[in-house]
């Protein structure tokens, strides 16, 4: 029983002290800064993003405007059809 | 509402209008300094902002007149303004990371204006989950949620103000210079305008719902 604890207590700090090697490895594993010749490939353009962002509001408000239309005439619709229907039983 | 109901095409031209006409004005408006291009979201992006405060603080007043005295016109108006408050809030939540994404170079920041904004907005979604999903006597519950909901709006607001952030802060707004200030003030009456006849369409549509409601009940007795 010792010594299964002693070989686990073993494994355990082999794995400790690899990943621990593979974590370190990983922040050192760059060696040298690399010159960017094209610079402007970096910068993120703005103009998309506001017509996305314009096109967003425009698309949700009339899309809106759309559902909420919809739902309004399917209501007074069935409202005029049940309406119909209490005025015959009268 | 007979008068509301004239109202509304009326509102829907002018309005329409008015958002034709705002690119051109956006577009002429200068640069601002460090943000450059991506800083004209703004012009939509706040008074988007400024209605889902408006729609929560309509929605808070009518819950609490609701809780008051059961008046169903009050509770017909928060639902409405439960709804638009989604709307705006998702306009507002998802072109803040648009511009987010040029001006801090991150969608989204966890910081308190952002973050505040988000739970705002979740309220009245819960808000409108619980009316469509909570059964006969919701509305009363729903009705607490939308004061809760509408209790956060000052602290969204002075968030900027007390806490550390990178939101821009409300001095912004008053320290516009002219060229600025005159498109985003279009662009606030456009919005306003559009709510109003967003506001007044819903309330009908809520109105003939109950009413509809009324005359299957009468057809079924």
């Amino acid at each position: 029983m010792r010594s299964l604890m002693g070989r686990l207590t073993w494994f355990g700090a082999f794995v400790i002290a690899a990943g621990w090697n593979i974590v370190v490895a990983a922040q050192t594993a760059q060696q040298e800064f690399v010159p960017v010749t094209d610079a402007t490939r970096e910068n993120l353009p703005a103009t998309p993003l506001v017509y996305i962002a314009y096109g967003f509001v425009w698309v949700a408000l009339v899309a809106y405007v759309f559902l909420l239309w919809q739902r309004l005439g399917r209501v007074e619709r069935e409202l005029a059809s049940v309406s119909a229907k209490l005025a015959n039983r009268r | 509402m007979r008068v509301a109901n004239r109202l509304v095409p009326l509102l829907l031209v002018v309005a329409a209008l008015m958002y034709i006409r705002a690119p051109f004005m956006i577009q002429a408006a200068p640069l601002e300094s460090v943000m450059g291009v991506v800083q004209k979201i703004f012009y939509f992006h706040v008074p988007s902002a400024m209605m889902t405060f408006l729609a929560a603080f309509v929605c808070g007043i009518a819950s609490a007149t609701y809780l008051w005295n059961r008046s169903k016109f009050a509770d017909h108006v928060a639902v409405s303004a439960a709804e638009l408050a989604v709307v705006f809030g998702l306009i507002v939540l998802v072109t803040g990371p648009l511009w987010a994404r040029k001006a801090w170079g991150v969608w989204w920041q966890w910081d308190v204006r952002l973050t505040m904004t988000l739970v705002m907005w979740m309220i009245f979604v819960a808000y409108l989950l619980l009316r469509r999903f909570g059964g006969a006597g919701s509305e009363i519950l729903a009705a607490a949620v939308g004061v809760f909901g509408t209790a956060l709006v000052p602290f969204v607001y002075i968030s900027v103000n007390y806490w550390r952030t990178i939101h821009p802060n409300t001095n912004v707004l008053k320290s516009l210079p002219a060229e600025m200030a005159d498109p985003f003030r279009w662009a606030i009456f456009a919005f306003l305008l559009f709510f109003t006849a967003l506001l007044l369409v819903r309330i009908r549509l809520e109105s003939s719902r109950a009413v509809l409601e009324e005359a299957y009940a009468a057809l079924e007795d």
